[in-house]
């Protein structure tokens, strides 16, 4: 019994961190079709800002939670005016430029901070489930996935912003007749997907380490995870997230993390046999 | 096209005799690796350059071929076998990867990111095999410090003669000049011409018949195995495989090489590859700026400045008007049929 509980909270965690650390990547993807490969490395820098922020003395969860997405949201702003958007439409070459930013950023923040791994403490305790000791930080993980995953449903749907965003992704050159500029909407969307990947690597900065390799560890889950779940960022992102977060920590529980994302991989290549297009591509072709 | 062909084929082989002769052997075994990496090169270069496809993976079959190489050869000590499995070994990897990718009908897109995801996930997966626990017959994985002590090549058939470097050199740069050989002769066949008919218009090819499906799978394949070879080429080298073999940084190379080099030629790949290097190795020396931020402003440079690569833009200033005509019409066309 003890040992379900401690199952139950293992994947509820392992799915709430690939819901993290995919909708950043999701909103970018589904907006503008641009696969961000710099995503890792958003989410490292994400993580810098909460250990740096930290030993400055700022309040642990607000080194968090507030400063990394603030930060990697202008990083990705900036970077969307300087580079992306001469590259919308073209996809290998937005992969090739984001891919060389990903490298830039590593060899960058390497060249700063030195390849060592830095660490941020876990600001909560640890609980019990019977017989077994977990962290309460688990929770937390839970908590910050939900609710960006409620606040991105709560803005997609009932923001002005939001209808703009959704109308700008099904038609640009139609929601550019009635006024909207696809080139702003594309640029915020950009911004928007950076920030949710650097919250994405200040909450996770206490369970991982941190260094300018760190990114490298996420994107494979955070790539397959995306195409799995296909066209619909937030139904997509959670049932795919729900499927492979399940494998993936069932399968690390019997044998190690490593084969649970060799398992996470060799699932997602038979399924894009049978859905070329997704969850989404397939089922609830209307969600969000 | 025939004079070009024989031309370079005289070049490589003039280089083949002629390096050892005004290098010393420091410098010979610099230039075997950069002969291993020119194959890696030829690799991508086919797969994206003609065939279209773009892997951001393909150290996945570099890595596949060089630790099959090491495998296979400490098991057996003589080297014959092994690179036979070392080319053999990434191609039924890429016939299965590339069936349900190919078979899906993903988009290109999807397709870098799982040869992408596929790289990772095998670097992960080696770099947790350390212990006696992990071993395939009497060669241990050894985790993230890899294969020491790989024996060299030998004469086939024959463990007691192994090569010593400068026989490696002749070796490698007569396998390059070979598989220069085949690329050129599998791009002027039937199958050569419909690969680049798919790239250049896939509907267009599957209405004439074709099965496009079929046609990327055996590109992916070829080029997995031209890939394992320069693997092999590359344990040998150093005696030495690890998982950076499967790294990030090495896809990111390969593809840098075939980018700076030019697209659809294939001297293009072998020059980036030869050049990148050279500078890398420069840029190694110094301890100020980590490597990865070079490698990144190159790409993202190249991406946006000269997309066509090096050899591509030479070309096209240097070629007469009436064929420059032509291909700019060619370029119209894909470009529409692209829209």
């Amino acid at each position: 019994m003890d040992l379900v509980g401690l199952l139950g909270f293992n994947v509820v965690t392992g799915v709430a961190t690939l819901v993290l650390i995919t909708l950043g990547l999701g909103v970018i993807y589904g907006m503008m079709r641009v696969i961000n490969l710099a995503h890792g490395e958003f989410m490292m820098l994400g993580a810098y800002t909460a250990v740096i922020s930290h030993q400055a003395g700022v309040n642990i969860w607000i080194s968090m939670l507030v400063l990394p997405p603030l930060l990697v949201g202008v990083v990705g702003l900036i970077l969307e005016r300087t580079l992306i958007r001469f590259l919308y439409g073209r996809i290998i070459d937005t992969m090739l430029a984001t891919w060389g930013v990903s490298l830039g950023l590593t060899g960058l923040m390497a060249t700063l901070f030195g390849n060592v791994v830095r660490a941020v403490p876990t600001p909560v305790g640890g609980f019990s489930i019977g017989r077994f000791g977990a962290s309460l930080y688990g929770l937390v993980i839970v908590v910050a996935a939900v609710a960006s995953l409620v606040a991105m449903l709560a803005l997609l749907r009932y923001t002005k912003y939001g209808l703009i965003l959704r109308a700008t992704m099904q038609n640009p050159n139609m929601a550019a007749a009635l006024g909207v500029s696809p080139p702003t909407i594309y640029m915020s969307a950009f911004a928007l997907g950076s920030a949710l990947a650097g919250l994405a690597g200040g909450v996770l900065a206490p369970i991982s380490g941190v260094s300018p390799g760190m990114g490298a560890a996420y994107i494979a889950r955070a790539f397959i995870t995306v195409l799995g779940g296909g066209p619909a960022i937030i139904t997509g992102t959670g049932l795919a997230s729900t499927v492979f977060g399940l494998i993936n920590s069932l399968v690390s529980f019997e044998t190690t993390p490593i084969i649970g994302d060799v398992a996470l991989l060799a699932t997602a290549i038979v399924m894009i046999r049978i859905l070329p297009q997704g969850i989404t591509g397939r089922f609830l072709r209307r969600s969000l | 096209m025939k004079a070009g062909l024989i031309a370079m084929v005289v070049a490589g082989l003039a280089l083949m005799v002629g390096l050892p002769q005004v290098l010393d052997l420091f410098g010979i075994v610099q230039m075997t690796v950069f002969v291993a990496m020119a194959m890696f090169a030829l690799s991508q270069g086919f797969l994206w350059g003609f065939g279209g496809i773009m892997s951001f993976g393909q150290a996945a079959f570099f890595g596949i071929g060089g630790y099959a190489y090491a495998v296979t050869a400490l098991n057996m000590g003589d080297s014959t076998v092994a690179v036979m499995i070392a080319v053999a070994a990434p191609m039924i990897f890429a016939a299965l990867l590339g069936y349900f990718m190919f078979y899906g009908r993903i988009s290109d897109a999807y397709i870098g990111v799982i040869t992408l995801t596929v790289s990772v996930i095998l670097f992960e997966l080696i770099n947790s095999t350390s212990g006696s626990a992990y071993h395939i017959g009497s060669a241990e994985l050894g985790g993230f410090n890899g294969i020491p002590g790989v024996p060299p090549l030998n004469f086939p058939g024959d463990p007691s003669s192994p090569l010593d470097p400068e026989q490696t050199w002749y070796a490698a740069m007569g396998t390059l000049i070979l598989v220069y050989i085949l690329l050129r002769a599998i791009l002027a066949s039937r199958f050569g011409r419909v690969v680049v008919a798919i790239r250049e218009n896939e509907t267009r090819a599957m209405l004439l018949g074709y099965d496009p499906r079929l046609y990327k799978l055996m590109t992916f394949v070829i080029a997995a195995g031209i890939a394992g070879m320069a693997g092999c080429l590359f344990t040998n080298w150093g005696g030495f495989i690890s998982p950076t073999v499967f790294g990030l940084t090495m896809s990111a190379q390969v593809i840098i090489y075939v980018l700076v080099g030019g697209l659809g030629t294939l001297i293009g790949p072998i020059l980036g590859a030869v050049a990148i290097q050279y500078l890398m190795i420069e840029a190694g020396s110094q301890n100020v700026v980590d490597p990865n931020l070079g490698l990144g402003v190159v790409l993202v440079a190249f991406v946006l400045l000269v997309p066509q690569g090096i050899v591509p833009t030479i070309r096209d200033k240097l070629l007469p008007l009436r064929k420059s005509t032509r291909r700019d019409l060619q370029a119209t066309e894909t470009a529409e049929a692209r829209q």
